[in-house]
């Protein structure tokens, strides 16, 4: 059985301009000692989703539907008080800019501390010695001072990394990493990852790591979910993902990442367009608008996921047929434009 | 942080002889009743006012008389006397401070705990009926004169003349130090400290629950959140915790206000604090005085605003001098 268990997840806000579907009905899950990548543009709800399995986006104006089950046990439906009991002790979270998370005004140790107390009986000095071993842990220096040193006297990555200390130091079951380096120098980030890394092997804890960069996930993650327009677009393992992907989205995602082993004078290429309103959600497949590949039919028809090639593993939202997005990944892996691509491939005018 | 006060109180000494020039340009440059005429008496002769004219020390320049003033102020800390009655103005002071204290300190207090428990509930309860409904209220009580408030309750509540005379409550003019009798004391006091506390509790209210509602869309609310803490302990600890600095400062200033004389509500309930002697010393045109309560206003001010301004070095780590 998975560890968490995410189906049909969906996440609705009540606003003055209408009803923003955040997340449309997403399923996910990831095993004990996992790891799952999840990525998207800003707005594809992946925050989102995993803030609300952590009830982290309940209000009185959101509206839930769908299962989260962690360990058998329903989240989304669980009281608050019982729920509070699983955040930071069985499932922790890091977020994006670790200067904002971090309360200005507490000495850092004393915010672990407080992680500590809130789930165990016991008593400061404990709870501080345990500090002091976490943050050693995370590679901060004289751990035994820096304990009492504010969040603005530690520089981003440290910052990061204390809050890797306090998410892990009741070692959860799971850590939901919400795009942990996205704030931090592009040196500091590779630390960062490594740490997790190394954390996750040593401590065994499940990872959810979000980001908007494949790049991230690529050597860290074991399965990828890839979301757009609050639904899930393509789920594959890690590497079938890079060495197969079948969906237009995720091949602009790919080819907007820069490699070292592609030629220098190679252009990246962004997605055309921007990520779609989410209370007005365009028609059929919601990422005609800015697909390359659109046919006619792509704008009634509303693609579900599926196995890609009867894999259980891999699966797609696209109406375009396996053969027709094989030769088109091709072209596009070679570094063709995508109208060349589409040029030279054949498509069916219908969905195929 | 030694070296920061030193600086600021000796800017608050330049401040000080600042604000007596302009209160000391202002009793002499505008037109005002003339204190030798006001102390001669029944039947002035142009003889008896050219003596107290002279005995005032009113006969000489303008920027003698000033300088005299401030050098007697801040060398011997003679504030002078008073052109009607003669008094010590710095006695005269002393003698009125004590209402003045009692009546903030109880405003303070009374304003603090409604002020602050309505703001934070508002901010939790956003856009529920309590919170349209008191920030609704609150907007009524900050309209609210608080002379037309002072003679609104009066008029409702005075044990003697009151609609619904409050026996056990003190009326108008029933101030009694503390020293002399604790329970008059209260009793007196109650309905100013309520008059005074509705309008600052209002404006608190609101304060309060703007700032925390910002604060509560920070992240490190969600952090404090997503490490399992109890609902009550993310709004407290580390909401009301931040939220709260932007209040210190107006309550530091309000406090230093309210010291120099809450003048609509003490002339109101007539209690003998500073605003009533600085009310009838302009009346009279009786400037020793008016000089000495407009000093110790300005004075109690600049002193709260370095309370404030030190205070906030504790409360937010982040600021050092």
């Amino acid at each position: 059985m998975a560890l968490l268990e995410v189906r049909d997840l969906t996440v609705q806000f009540e606003t003055e301009d209408g009803i923003v579907r955040a997340v449309d009905g997403v399923s996910y899950s990831v095993d004990s000692g996992r790891s799952l990548g999840i990525v998207g543009e800003s707005g594809s709800g992946k925050s989102v989703s995993n803030l609300s399995v952590l009830g982290l986006t309940r209000g009185t104006h959101t509206r839930f539907g769908g299962e989260v089950i962690f360990e058998g046990r329903d989240l989304l439906g669980m009281p608050d008080e019982e729920l509070r009991e699983v955040r930071g002790e069985e499932i922790a979270m890091i977020f994006q800019d670790p200067l904002s998370s971090l309360h200005p005004f507490y000495r850092v140790g004393d915010q672990l501390v407080e992680a500590v107390r809130a789930h165990h009986d016991v008593t400061k000095r404990a709870a501080r010695d345990r500090a002091v071993e976490m943050l050693q842990l995370v590679g901060i220096p004289e751990p035994r001072s820096r304990v009492d040193a504010y969040p603005h006297e530690f520089s981003g990555g440290m910052r990061q990394r204390a809050m890797i200390a306090m998410a892990l130091i009741n070692s959860p079951k799971l850590l939901i990493a919400d795009e942990p380096t996205t704030a931090l120098d592009v040196t500091v980030q590779a630390q960062i990852l490594e740490l997790i890394e190394r954390l996750q092997a040593e401590t065994g804890t499940a990872v959810i790591m979000i980001t908007h960069d494949l790049g991230v996930v690529a050597e860290m993650t074991h399965e990828i979910g890839v979301m757009y327009a609050g639904r899930i677009v393509e789920r594959a393992p890690t590497s079938e993902l890079f060495a197969a992907p079948q969906h237009p989205y995720t091949w602009g995602l790919l080819r907007s990442i820069p490699r070292l082993d592609s030629p220098r004078d190679e252009e990246l290429v962004p997605i055309e367009g921007r990520p779609p309103s989410l209370i007005t959600r365009p028609s059929g497949c919601a990422f005609h608008p800015r697909c390359p590949f659109v046919r006619e039919a792509h704008t009634r028809i509303d693609p579900r996921l599926e196995p890609v090639n009867g894999k259980v593993d891999h699966e797609v939202a696209c109406l375009l047929s396996s053969q027709t997005r094989r030769d088109l990944w091709q072209h596009l892996a070679a570094g063709e434009a995508p109208d060349r691509a589409r040029a030279a491939v054949p498509m069916g005018d219908i969905a195929e | 942080m030694t070296r920061y006060i030193v600086r600021r109180l000796l800017g608050m000494v330049l401040l000080l002889i600042l604000v007596s020039a302009v209160t000391f340009l202002i009793f002499n440059v505008f037109p005002s009743a003339d204190p030798a005429l006001l102390r001669a008496g029944r039947q002035p002769t142009a003889e008896s006012i050219a003596r107290i004219r002279e005995d005032l020390g009113l006969d000489r320049a303008l920027p003698v008389q000033f300088g005299d003033y401030i050098y007697n102020v801040f060398v011997h800390q003679d504030f002078g006397r008073s052109y009607i009655n003669n008094t010590n103005v710095l006695d005269q002071i002393r003698q009125n401070l004590p209402a003045t204290i009692s009546l903030t300190i109880g405003g303070v207090l009374i304003w603090m705990f409604f002020g602050l428990s309505v703001g934070i509930i508002s901010a939790v309860k956003h856009r529920t009926v309590f919170d349209r409904a008191t920030i609704g209220l609150s907007l009524v009580a900050i309209s609210a004169p608080v002379y037309w408030l002072g003679l609104v309750a009066l008029y409702l509540f005075a044990p003697d003349f009151g609609v619904f005379g409050l026996g056990f409550l003190g009326g108008q003019g029933s101030y009694t130090p503390f020293s002399n009798d604790p329970v008059k004391w209260l009793q007196s006091l109650v309905l100013p400290w309520c008059v005074l506390a509705t309008a600052f509790a209002a404006v608190y209210a609101r304060l309060l629950r703007g700032s925390l509602l910002d604060v509560l869309n920070e992240d490190y609310i969600r952090t404090a959140r997503a490490k399992g803490l109890s609902e009550r302990r993310v709004i407290l600890r580390h909401g009301v915790r931040s939220a709260i600095t932007p209040v210190v400062t107006i309550l530091g200033l309000d406090i230093g206000i309210l010291l120099g004389g809450a003048i609509l509500t003490e002339t109101v309930f007539n209690i003998p604090g500073i605003g009533r002697l600085a009310y009838d010393a302009i009346l009279r045109g009786d400037l020793p005085i008016v000089q000495g309560t407009v000093l110790f206003g300005a004075f109690f001010i600049i002193i709260m605003n370095l309370i404030v301004d030190i205070l906030y070095a504790f409360l937010d780590p982040r600021v050092r001098y």
